[in-house]
């Protein structure tokens, strides 16, 4: 199964070079997508009572935590696939033929990466894999070829890169100690689950240098402040769907390996190492964050700013590091992938009817476009954390989680950087939505508006009732809890 | 072969950080990429006399993967970038060459403390130049926020990168193959996807100064 969900993308992506970009070339693309979520939910149904996938000779390693992962991957991939369909064909997101088989063979290239960064079973690989991310990214986010465009995927494909790499020096640390944990140096690994039972006799001086490395590199790819500089560029230029992913899935998907390299810490640090870590690096983004939210004039740059804030949240919550905390935060990483790929399609919508996403060029949108205005007024619902939606259920639940390790202060802190959030969301949300208008004659097709409605709709759900998760987030919590 | 051995990691360990610090003074950007090329031999010989005292094949595979890709394929696209044009170079560092140079003699003193807990952790002679390793790296960051042509940060990209690959063949004569492998098709293909988007730079705005790129802000 897990060998079948690493394969469609792959497939897809291979097809998608030799068939003519038109409606096979969308529905190849959507049909991997679901492939991949129909996967996700099968590895999550055969994982949620604890049980551990291997295939692919051992390189492959599923459990609950990555089942989670690639069914947020999958729904994702699903809504930007979807969402993607008509700029399979020649377009003005694609004024080329070859541009537009270009783009549609590196999303699923881009959403395979993602996939063997989350299946992996070894550190090594998932770097590989997490910095392959950023080679298919690249092209994708320079895509417009404009001159801001080619600006950012240059800021991206460097400052992610160079950051990263500080990942990798912190792996080789981590690799040296484990070679020298008691066992001979051939039992020298990366393999995460044997370093986690080697961990109690890693050495601490060289696994605290090694661990700050690795979390300070992953911290750049997700986007946490002090490295998060490309973010706003690389997230507000890459063509709609692209930040969808972006933004909704690959930031959570460095997340992830940090969880992983945390579950490691723990037992050869103690817990407070990487939690005062996180702490720093969390606040540090809710604070950038807010800043930047509230003097922003650009629709996908805020959009771009609150995924920062919302990797903060993240941050804070891994670093409570209980079981309740991580299930939240998991929740928290689906209702944000939702969530965040509903808006950054509508915004995709908004900059196609209106030609600007500067926040002050449009206005009146429930009246000018209602269908539109209605889905984005939602989706900005949802990203400030108003109940029903389910990242309401999730920060509550993360802040509860985070008030029982001690760390009120910390939740004290988020919750003044959340005032702030919420004030710039409402404001822009005012900005873009009231005001008189009449109906413009070119309404969005119901067909694009169909996946964001989808997304939305779902996040509501889980935020009312969170029963088809709850075994599968309590499952993937207690892997790393 | 011991004495040997131990007399050629010492003097190209020693090769791959002096030539990361010449880096640091060099302004012709085809310079640049020389000392690249010069660097990953040196690189390609560290991984070679570590192969051949520890009967390491994998160790060797990626000697070769090292001599194939660091001092072959890489340095000779970006000298293809660098030939488009000539006579390209650096305009006045953001900090003039003695203070880089005095700034990366501290950078490698700092190498010196924090590797200091790595040769505790395993007494021998290649552990004791892991800092190098670690300084080489901390140059190629210097080298990449001082300069401003698009080129000369991509050398200090790879430069970093060397660095990070010495440290492991001094430490542990190289992580699994598969990691080796990965990692180094993700170097080429980093190198590639540049070299593209400088060629879609040029083509479009006439030149890759990377002063020009200040359009995204807030």
């Amino acid at each position: 199964m897990a060998v079948l969900v690493l394969l469609a993308p792959v497939v897809a992506a291979l097809l998608l070079v030799v068939v003519r970009p038109g409606a096979l070339a969308a529905a190849i693309s959507v049909a991997a997508a679901l492939v991949v979520l129909a996967g996700g939910v099968a590895l999550g149904v055969t994982t949620h009572g604890g049980r551990v996938v291997h295939a692919l000779g051992g390189l492959v390693r599923v459990d609950a935590l990555s089942a989670v992962m690639v069914i947020v991957i999958g729904t994702v991939a699903t809504l930007a696939t979807a969402a993607m369909g008509h700029a399979l064909g020649p377009t003005p997101d694609a004024p080329s033929r070859r541009l537009a088989r270009q783009y549609g063979a590196l999303v699923q290239v881009f959403v395979a990466a993602m996939l063997g960064a989350v299946l992996a079973a070894n550190l090594g690989v998932v770097w590989v894999m997490v910095e392959a991310t950023t080679i298919a990214t690249t092209f994708l986010v320079g895509h417009a070829r404009t001159r801001p465009a080619i600006e950012a995927s240059w800021k991206y494909v460097v400052l992610c890169s160079v950051g990263i790499a500080l990942a990798f020096l912190g792996l080789v640390l981590l690799y040296f100690a484990s070679a020298h944990a008691g066992a001979g140096p051939s039992a020298a690994t990366l393999d995460w689950a044997s370093l986690r039972s080697l961990a109690v006799h890693l050495d601490p001086r060289v696994t605290r240098l090694g661990v700050a490395l690795v979390i300070l590199g992953f911290g750049t790819k997700v986007g946490l402040a002090p490295l998060q500089s490309w973010l706003p560029d690389a997230h507000s230029q890459a063509p709609a769907p692209v930040s969808a992913l972006m933004s909704g899935v690959l930031l959570t998907v460095a997340l992830y390996a940090i969880v992983r390299v945390k579950a490691i810490a723990d037992v050869a640090l103690g817990v407070g190492f990487v939690r005062a870590l996180l702490l720093t690096l969390g606040l540090l983004s809710l604070g950038v964050a807010a800043v930047m939210m509230i003097a922003q004039r650009d629709l996908k740059r805020l959009l771009a700013y609150s995924s920062i804030e919302h990797m903060g949240l993240l941050a804070l919550a891994v670093a409570a590091g209980s079981p309740l905390a991580v299930s939240a935060a998991l929740l928290h990483v689906v209702g944000h992938g939702l969530a965040k790929s509903a808006l950054f399609l509508g915004a995709g919508e908004v900059h196609h009817a209106e030609s600007s996403t500067r926040i002050a060029d449009i206005g009146a949108l429930l009246r000018r476009r209602p269908a539109l205005g209605g889905v984005l007024g939602a989706g900005l619902a949802a990203l400030a954390g108003f109940p029903p939606f389910s990242l309401f259920a999730s920060e509550l639940a993360m802040f509860r989680a985070e008030v029982d390790a001690g760390l009120a202060w910390a939740v004290a802190l988020a919750l003044l950087a959340l005032v702030v959030v919420v004030t710039a969301l409402v404001r822009a949300a005012r900005q873009l939505l009231l005001g008189p208008g009449e109906p413009a004659a070119d309404q969005a097709p119901a067909r694009a508006l169909a996946p964001m409605v989808a997304a939305l709709a779902a996040s509501a759900v889980l935020g009312v009732v969170a029963w088809p998760l709850a075994s599968l987030l309590h499952a993937a919590a207690g892997v790393v809890g | 072969m011991s004495g040997l051995g131990d007399g050629l990691i010492d003097l190209a360990a020693v090769a791959v950080l002096a030539v990361a610090v010449a880096g640091l003074w060099r302004r012709d950007v085809r310079a640049l990429v020389g000392l690249l090329r010069l660097q990953g031999w040196a690189l390609a010989l560290v991984a070679a006399v570590a192969a051949v005292r520890g009967r390491d094949v994998g160790l060797g595979v990626t000697a070769a993967l090292v001599l194939v890709v660091k001092a072959g394929v890489v340095p000779v696209l970006l000298g293809r970038v660098a030939r488009r044009d000539p006579g390209a170079r650096e305009g006045a560092p953001l900090i003039n060459v003695p203070a880089s140079l005095v700034i990366a003699a501290a950078l490698v003193a700092l190498a010196v403390v924090v590797g200091a807990p790595l040769h505790a952790l395993d007494p021998t002679a290649s552990t004791a130049l892991a800092p190098l390793g670690l300084a080489t790296v901390l140059t190629g960051y210097l080298l990449l926020v001082t300069r401003r042509r698009a080129l000369s940060q991509v050398v200090g990209l790879l430069v970093i990168d060397n660095g990070i690959a010495l440290t492991t063949f001094l430490l542990t004569s190289g992580v699994p193959l598969i990691v080796e492998l990965g990692g180094t098709l993700d170097v080429l293909l980093v190198v590639v996807v540049i070299r593209a988007l400088l060629g879609t730079m040029r083509a479009r705005f006439g030149g890759i100064d990377l002063d020009g790129l200040s359009e995204l802000r807030d």
